[in-house]
């Protein structure tokens, strides 16, 4: 089974967000950068799926400023066979970036595209969706169940409440949820080998936005509360206040 | 005059708080820019009867779809029909709701109509013929402002950013073509989680626990308090809960689980780790019930109370079914 991954090179969860001074996007000094959470799990179902299949390939692709190419090694050590970074600064328009990445993978043979459900950088959730679109092929998003068998797949999506079963027919564009698998860690092996796999640069221009980014901010700072009391001694207190004061029960 | 468009989304045959949510929204575009409310609705045969109360919310037109399959979500059938319609309108906008459905709908719609989308809005700014949003980015560690050059604007709405709204008014209810062909993806059923709980992203009460609660049987506590609340309340948890097995991964709430903005959060035995603190600090009232005095998540709350967590939710639960036993 031949996969494509697509991912992210993001800050990490544990990032303290400062707004550049210019405010259109964050200060990145200090800031450690990584694969996209989320990425993982859907580079670890292309694995699995190569390896048990006992052919083909996974390939990533990324859209995104030169330092991808680090989270692009990342994946090859966790197991896929060659990476594409399309290179440039990247977009807050995710239609922008689905027309860039499909643009890359026509013209590719492919049964299986997967992404994380989203990047935890922007949050858009949008990608997916539109590269499938796009190409022109199912897709199921946010699945945490997948079983494949005979070109045919049965997803299961989370939704509110519980999960959809959805069916489609490969080739499909599948977006992980957490839970979906185990991502496995990078081992010595692994790294040693993804320095010699092939990683291809190459420029692209993204496609002009009819979306402008006009600033980006810091929340407000939370007004200052107030401890209540201590012990359950408190609670009518609290409870008071939540009717009386903020009138919220 | 351009109208506003509003997917509103029929579950369990009820057009439930998303769909009043989002056609309130759209009323309040529709009024900035002068034109209609239009409401597009798919669903099984009986859709009609749950989509025309939406005239209540200030739905103008309420164009019904109804088709057997459409019992569940249909991605292709759905983005199908929702981009015929927003083509053949004129619309200054297109809102969804920021739901499971919602999020997987409308990127389908825009590549179909070729714009841009704005996800999980939660504000938004109509002057001129120029529509600005604010979505959260980084979990809500920090707040991007978009504007909008070309029409229509798409966007989904985060729950709980705009309460319904009831006015006076009832909405046309017309019929739409749905077709019949078969679309590739299909969903064939719904698998309902063990337990019938609303789900965290949609509440306006959410209960969280953290490792404070020491395993995962004390949850009954928590449990009790959100019975105690009412239909709106609900569980929600930390990631070191989750990943440590405690509790499903639908629950947490953080950069990694859900962002919410609920009306109130509880945070029972949680000391607030960054990546938690983004996803809630949109609630309006946070209250913190934590032992440690010092614990980061006090310097968000609106309220807190330092101490035995298994001495003070159950005192918190009953002083609640007292007051709304009064009430």
């Amino acid at each position: 089974m031949n996969t494509i991954v697509c991912v992210k090179r993001v800050p990490d969860s544990a990032t303290r967000v400062k707004v550049s001074s210019v405010g259109v996007g964050i200060d990145p000094a200090g800031v450690k950068f990584v694969l996209n959470p989320y990425d993982e799990f859907a580079l670890e179902e292309a694995i699995r799926r190569v390896e048990a299949d006992g052919g083909g390939t996974v390939t990533v692709i990324s859209v995104g400023p030169p330092a991808t190419a680090e989270a692009l090694r990342q994946a090859l050590a966790m197991g896929a066979d060659e990476a594409v970074l399309l290179r440039c600064e990247g977009s807050h328009d995710g239609l922008a970036v689905a027309r860039a990445l499909a643009a890359e993978i026509r013209g590719r043979e492919f049964d299986l595209i997967l992404f994380g459900k989203q990047a935890i950088d922007d949050d858009n959730m949008q990608v997916p969706q539109m590269v499938a679109e796009l190409l022109d092929v199912p897709c199921a998003t946010v699945v945490v169940g997948l079983e494949i068998s005979g070109g045919k797949a049965v997803a299961q999506r989370e939704v509110e409440g519980g999960h959809e079963v959805v069916e489609f027919t490969l080739p499909a564009v599948v977006s992980a949820q957490k839970g979906l698998n185990e991502p496995r860690y990078p081992n010595l092996k692994g790294i040693m080998a993804a320095k010699k796999k092939p990683l291809e640069e190459k420029d692209v221009t993204l496609a002009p936005s009819t979306l402008e980014f006009v600033s980006l901010e810091e929340p407000p700072a939370p007004a200052a509360g107030r401890i209540i009391g201590t012990g359950a001694e408190a609670v009518p207190d609290l409870v008071a206040a939540l009717r009386e004061e903020a009138k919220v029960l | 005059m351009p109208d506003v468009l509003a997917y509103a989304e029929i579950r369990d045959g009820v057009a439930g708080k998303p769909a009043r949510e989002v056609v309130t929204a759209a009323r309040e575009m529709a009024d900035s820019v002068g034109g209609a409310v239009h409401v597009l609705v798919v669903g099984p045969p009986g859709t009609e009867m749950a989509a025309a109360g939406l005239g209540e919310f200030g739905a103008d037109r309420i164009l019904v779809g109804e088709r057997e399959d459409l019992a569940l979500y249909q991605p292709g059938v759905s983005s199908e029909i929702v981009s015929r319609v927003t083509q053949e309108g004129d619309y200054a906008a297109v809102l969804f709701p920021a739901t499971a459905r919602g999020k997987d709908l409308a990127p389908r719609v825009a590549v179909r109509v070729a714009r841009p989308l704005a996800t999980d809005v939660i504000g938004f700014d109509v002057s001129e013929d120029e529509i600005s949003v604010r979505r959260p980015m980084y979990a809500g560690k920090a707040i991007a402002t978009l504007r909008f050059t070309a029409s229509p604007a798409l966007l989904t709405l985060r729950a709980n950013v705009c309460p319904p709204q009831r006015r006076d008014g009832a909405g046309s209810v017309e019929r739409i073509d749905v077709g019949s062909a078969q679309p590739r993806t299909r969903v064939t059923a719904f698998e309902a989680g063990d337990r019938d709980q609303l789900d965290v992203a949609e509440a306006t009460i959410i209960v969280s626990g953290g490792r404070g609660l020491q395993n995962a049987e004390n949850w009954n506590l928590l449990e009790d308090l959100v019975s105690a609340l009412g239909d709106e309340a609900t569980l929600g948890a930390s990631r070191a809960v989750v990943d440590a097995g405690w509790r499903p991964h639908s629950e947490q709430v953080g950069q990694t689980g859900k962002t919410v903005s609920p009306n109130l959060y509880f945070a029972v035995g949680i000391s607030g780790a960054i990546q938690h603190l983004a996803g809630m600090r949109t609630a309006k009232v946070i209250v913190a019930i934590n032992r440690d005095a010092d614990a980061p998540i006090f310097g968000v709350a609106d309220y807190g109370v330092v101490g035995d967590l298994f001495e003070i939710v159950p005192r918190l639960t009953e002083e609640i079914r007292r007051i709304r036993q009064e009430a």
